[in-house]
């Protein structure tokens, strides 16, 4: 029996869902922290994925996160003259998150690491039985 | 020892190789251009079999020559070919087919001990 590349690939998928997860809890921890310049606004996280080889077999393809990428999208900028961050027009300057947008993805995410969890707990049962053949 | 095990011991090895590409496949269900690999089981078995194969290589070289990238019944606009689903029900299914390849290899074991130990 190998080394049991089961567990890295599933556990590069979790850890890399796991980012996704984090990135979109910033994200909408974030939706509301606005500020009095476009340039010093929150922008939105993204993680991007690539398949890549798992340590013991180059050929089966685990997950890796290459880079956390920022949204480029302009800020909304809403005026508010009353606001203590607003800037000399009145203006104050929000992040581009769709809150609604973000909630799909946290519940794609979600369901991409349970799908990985039962892979994982999956191969430690057949591995347990391999391990105890004969007993 | 794998004259002793006939077919099992090779069956299980492929069942555990393609239980490991579809593990692959589930996790990257979000990876963008990855195309869904899977193994044609029968004729892996086939070539691991045949009686010129060398013993530990036979395994790696069958797994590898028998793959193919299966296509998607849903094409998705980052040409990922992975349905989560299918795959699920897929793994599932690989891994019921492990545990029966299993159970073929233990009873051989046990006969085998049966026969050493005289009890």
């Amino acid at each position: 029996m190998s080394n049991l590349p089961i567990f890295d690939v599933a556990g590069s998928a979790m850890n890399a869902q796991s980012v996704r997860l984090s990135t979109i809890a910033s994200n909408l921890a974030n939706a509301d922290s606005v500020a009095g310049n476009p340039d010093e606004v929150y922008r939105a996280k993204q993680p991007v994925f690539r398949a890549e080889g798992v340590p013991g077999d180059a050929s089966l393809a685990g997950v890796n996160v290459v880079e956390v990428r920022e949204s480029t999208d302009a800020p909304l900028k809403r005026y508010e003259p009353g606001h203590p961050l607003a800037d000399a027009q009145g203006y104050v300057y929000a992040p581009a998150v769709d809150p609604v947008a973000q909630m799909v993805d946290l519940i794609s995410a979600s369901r991409s690491y349970q799908a990985n969890v039962e892979v994982f707990n999956n191969a430690k049962e057949l591995a347990l039985s391999t391990l105890q053949m004969g007993r | 020892m794998s004259d002793f095990l006939g077919i099992h011991g090779t069956a299980l090895a492929l069942r555990e190789q393609r239980l490991q590409l579809l593990s692959a496949n589930l996790a990257n269900a979000d990876t963008p251009g990855f195309k869904a690999q899977d193994l044609d089981f029968t004729s892996a078995l086939q070539s691991a079999l045949q009686p010129n194969a060398a013993n530990g290589d036979a395994i790696e070289a069958a797994s590898t020559g028998a793959r193919f990238a299966r296509p998607s019944s849903q094409p998705s606009v980052d040409g990922n070919t992975v349905d989560g689903e299918r795959e699920h029900a897929l793994f599932a299914q690989a891994a019921l087919e492990y545990r029966a390849s299993l159970t073929f290899v233990e009873s051989k074991v046990r006969g085998m001990l049966t026969a050493i130990t005289g009890q």
